[in-house]
């Protein structure tokens, strides 16, 4: 499924955080290359800047210096309302902690997504089927969060990140707070979702194990790459 | 799904919190229902006033008496085109607490007068004209005592009495009448004149006081110039001004009302927005990650401050719309017991109107700005508190 698209390019990035009167610098001229179909795992101490790069690649945060390039669009100049646009369209986010509307059922958390979208009611009830069936979750399509295992719930969220079809997976430790048997299920998913569907994933995570299923390592120490074995670019 | 779905979700997700949220705004706003109707009642009299019938009546005060050779001066003045009198009867019925508005009149000038307001079967026009013991009745009236055409009904006076020493004066009711306009009160009776001062032992050959239509409000201020200055310097000086400032000068024997029902008014909406704008902060704190994670999701910065202003905005509808209709229950169930003092209390459509101008204020003022914050709100740094 990998070609040499980038699917994600950062050419010369700084990003710095003010805390009282001193800045922390996060990154300083980062570059970085992943190509569509990539499955890549950020890895680090914590502080190392493995979220705010997640942030920086999902528009959701800004970058001091540098381009941002993802899915064929220069982010870094789009306007909070051109990147919300951009990320309804392109990107999928994972979290460790689910973030599901604890009020909805899980196929209303996952029809939110489509919200954005012009599809009529029965059109958007057929995605949600077809997500919540990849993640094998479509049992629990009327059930709330707290009737779901902590597994069900992180499959229900895959299926709103992926509900919309997006080009580009960001999983900020999608089994951080699993046990290492639902992890793994997660984890399996997210390679059928890369290997089947042509997802482009990138995760970030603490653990080696659930490293082990990207096809490359990035380890990030204060704000740089110290080991870019297999890196495209 | 929708977003109204996603709004009312959000609304009620603490069932509890929302409730006693929607019970305050009910308070309030059913105060405001009963309070504002029991005002728009009393100001009833001054919007049936018309701006070019004006009221004649003695200097000293209403209920002084006026000789009822003034009719006839007062007909003659230049720009008067309609004029009639009408005398206070005092009237009750069998009973001293059974208060009834009871007027005595000229009828041919008076249901030419009024003919605006009552609706009178041309019949029963007739038959009051011919009839010298006849009465006409208003709908409101008949119906509460049970009076029909024909019956013969005594009316006791607190203040007059017959030459042969009785109170009570025997009528024929000829007609009933109705009203031309939602805001006119039909809870009245009138009955002639000559017959009340034939029969009447003081008082004889005067009226209460005159009521007269110009030919256009702009002749007004010269009309009502030239009668006070008719009789001015005479045993019986009047005082003319329009129905309508006449009627405003009445309710103010009261006090301010409209100054005492805006205070509390203003004090249970006060008192409601602190607690509903507090919850409403609180409650779009507490989903800080929540509309951080939305904003992820690609929901813009607009569309999460139409959610926001959209949930504070339902609850103000919801709470309001429940006050107003237990306002308009307390109304219906006091209405029967009300009608001799405010015949015509209801929750009007003004009422109704200002109440939804005031739901949308409500939930605007305490929507937005849990609803600003949530639209500037920084998705990493939404994302980044617990």
């Amino acid at each position: 499924m990998s070609s040499d698209i980038a699917m994600v390019r950062l050419v010369g990035v700084s990003k710095h955080y003010v805390k009282g009167n001193e800045t922390i610098a996060v990154f300083e001229h980062l570059d970085l290359s992943i190509v569509q179909g990539d499955f890549v795992a950020v890895m680090g101490p914590s502080g190392s800047g493995k979220t705010t790069l997640l942030h920086l690649i999902g528009g959701i945060d800004g970058r001091d210096a540098g381009e941002i390039h993802v899915a064929g669009a220069r982010i870094d100049g789009l306007s909070e309302w051109q990147l919300a646009r951009w990320r309804a369209t392109n990107v999928g986010f994972i979290f460790q902690f689910y973030n599901l509307m604890p009020m909805l059922t899980a196929a209303q958390n996952v029809e939110l997504p489509l919200l954005l979208t012009r599809l009529s009611g029965h059109e958007r009830r057929r995605h949600v089927e077809t997500a919540l069936k990849v993640v094998h979750a479509a049992d629990r399509a009327t059930h709330l969060p707290r009737e779901m295992s902590a597994g069900q719930q992180q499959r229900v969220a895959i299926a709103r990140a992926i509900v919309s079809d997006p080009k580009l997976l960001l999983c900020d430790e999608p089994t951080g707070d699993l046990d290492r048997v639902t992890g793994d299920h997660i984890l399996t998913i997210l390679q059928v979702l890369n290997r089947d569907f042509g997802k482009t994933v990138v995760m970030v995570t603490h653990d080696p194990a659930a490293a082990k299923y990207a096809k490359r390592v990035l380890h990030l120490d204060k704000g740089r790459f110290t080991e870019k074995t297999g890196l495209a670019a | 799904m929708n977003d109204l779905t996603l709004v009312r979700k959000n609304l009620f997700r603490k069932r509890l919190r929302a409730w006693l949220m929607i019970v305050s705004i009910l308070t309030a706003f059913a105060i405001f229902g009963v309070l504002a109707s029991f005002w728009q009642a009393l100001n009833v009299g001054q919007d049936v006033g018309n701006t070019d019938r004006l009221i004649v009546v003695n200097k000293i005060n209403f209920t002084q008496d006026l000789p009822v050779s003034y009719f006839d001066r007062v007909r003659e003045i230049a720009g008067v085109r309609q004029v009639t009198h009408l005398s206070w009867f005092g009237g009750y019925y069998q009973d001293p607490k059974n208060l009834l508005v009871v007027l005595a009149v000229e009828p041919a000038s008076y249901m030419e007068l009024y003919g605006n307001d009552i609706d009178i079967p041309p019949e029963a026009q007739q038959a009051f004209k011919r009839e010298r013991t006849g009465a006409l009745v208003g709908e409101d009236m008949a119906k509460k005592w049970g009076w029909k055409i024909g019956d013969r009904v005594p009316i006791a006076s607190n203040i007059f009495s017959q030459r042969s020493g009785s109170h009570t004066w025997d009528f024929t009711i000829v007609g009933t009448f109705s009203a031309r306009r939602l805001q006119v009160n039909t809870n009245f009776m009138v009955f002639q004149y000559a017959y009340f001062d034939e029969t009447r032992s003081f008082s004889k050959d005067f009226i209460g006081w005159i009521a007269l239509r110009t030919g256009s409000p702009s002749l007004n201020d010269r009309v009502i110039k030239a009668i006070d200055q008719t009789f001015a310097n005479s045993p019986y000086e009047t005082a003319t001004d329009t129905e309508k400032a006449l009627n405003m000068a009445f309710i103010a024997q009261f006090g301010n009302i409209a100054l005492f029902v805006k205070l509390i008014v203003g004090a249970a909406f006060a008192t409601m927005l602190m607690i509903v704008g507090n919850t409403m902060a609180l409650s779009v704190r507490e989903r800080t990650r929540e509309i951080g994670v939305l904003k992820t999701l690609g929901f813009s910065g607009g569309r999460i401050l139409r959610l926001v202003l959209s949930e504070s905005i339902l609850l103000a509808f919801i709470g309001g719309l429940m006050g107003l209709g237990l306002a308009m229950l307390f109304i219906v169930s006091v209405r029967g017991r009300l009608i001799d003092i405010l015949p015509s209390v209801s929750i009007a459509p003004t009422v109704m109107l200002t109440g939804v101008a005031l739901m949308l204020g409500l939930g605007f003022v305490t929507g937005f700005i849990p609803a600003l914050s949530a639209m500037r709100l920084k998705i990493a740094v939404a994302l980044g508190r617990s």
